[in-house]
């Protein structure tokens, strides 16, 4: 069996991480899990080790491609061969990793991205983010010439190679769009599967109102700017 | 500088003090020199211009300004944009490195933890 880590990026997460972690756990027994909590103030990093998982603590809060990149740099340096990303508030169904894992552990992706809209009985959220949602994936879906229709989803699956890449170079601050164009333009194969998404089980969004503009036009400009830049070199590992 | 207004003497003495300034900070190592250079092309522009009056004339009837000194904050305020640009710049890699060495301490503090909790188990 291949060794997976379930990386789970937590920011003040309390009420709900330890229900992630089991419930991870209950479905993927061998998997490890592994929460990156980024400098949350409430008992996070408690919950998640009582909850028997693997607990990264980052001193200060460094937003979540940060926190998701020190999980990475954490599969890197243990050799695990598959890295799930999964958000600690109870928004993502453990019951969907081995649909997530499956295109993966065949050899036919090297990253897996799970779609709450290619289920029709999955959460959609506030009309304002899916706006937001809808722009984001005509322009990922432009950028990438690969038709995407969650870039936004934070669950997602990658394999060895993309574990390296993402320990080097990952986008900070809102980085699920563009880390799939960064992927992408690595010349590295993308697939989406459908999941179901679940209202967060608890604690608030980092993400609402006038919040979610100024994350629009910064997540605009980061796209935009990806899809100038030239591919990244990477080591022996040839992509 | 002959025949100049007193704002040439203000400026080129500006320009001078600033470049004075500048060599300080360095010679005590609080400046360092990649951001130093700059700040010193600053002050050579404000004095070279200040002292070459025809320069800023010259600058001025290109560009269509009737009072020539203004062309000389001009040139001023275009290199403190310069200057401004260098610290975002720098602030950027800053915090990229910040976050490195966020994730190091982070990875290390795990391991420091599953090391403790290793040895633990040997000795019982």
């Amino acid at each position: 069996m291949t060794s997976i880590l379930v990386i789970v990026p937590a920011y003040n997460e309390e009420a709900t991480v330890a229900r992630v972690v089991k419930e991870v756990k209950s479905f993927f027994p061998e998997a490890e899990v592994l929460v990156v909590d980024d400098g949350s103030e409430d008992g996070t990093a408690e919950e998640a080790l009582r909850a028997g998982a693997k607990v990264l603590r980052l001193p200060f809060n460094v937003g979540v491609g940060g926190a998701v990149q020190a999980g990475y740099l954490y599969a890197q340096r243990c050799g695990y061969r598959v890295a799930v990303q999964m958000d600690g508030d109870g928004q993502h169904d453990a019951a969907d990793l081995p649909a997530l894992l499956a295109p993966l552990l065949a050899g036919e992706a090297d990253m897996v991205v799970g779609s709450r809209f290619l289920n029709p009985h999955s959460y959609r959220s506030t009309p304002v983010r899916r706006l937001g949602i809808v722009l984001l994936r005509k322009l990922i879906s432009w950028l990438s010439r690969q038709h995407f229709t969650d870039p936004t989803s934070g669950f997602r699956a990658v394999g060895p190679e993309l574990i390296r890449f993402f320990a080097r170079h990952y986008p900070y601050e809102y980085p699920e769009a563009e880390s799939l164009l960064l992927a992408k333009r690595q010349g590295f194969r993308l697939r989406e599967v459908p999941v179901t998404m679940r209202p967060r089980q608890g604690g608030v969004s980092s993400l609402s109102g006038w919040r979610s503009l100024y994350f629009m036009a910064k997540v605009l400009l980061a796209v935009g700017v990806t899809a100038l830049r030239r591919r990244e070199r990477v080591g022996a590992d040839g992509k | 500088m002959a025949n100049s207004g007193p704002v040439y003497y203000l400026t080129f003495f500006l320009g001078l003090g600033l470049g004075l300034v500048v060599l300080e900070l360095v010679r005590r190592r609080w400046l360092r020199e990649r951001y130093a250079l700059l700040w010193l092309l600053t002050g050579l522009f404000l004095m070279l211009f200040s002292w070459k009056r025809s320069l800023v004339e010259g600058l001025a009837r290109a560009l269509g300004i009737y009072y020539a000194p203004s062309a000389l904050f001009l040139l001023g305020f275009f290199f403190f944009l310069l200057l401004n640009l260098q610290y975002a710049v720098a602030l950027s890699r800053q915090s990229e490195m910040v976050v490195r060495l966020a994730q190091e301490v982070a990875l290390l503090r795990q391991e420091i933890l599953e090391l403790r909790a290793e040895s633990r188990r040997r000795k019982e």
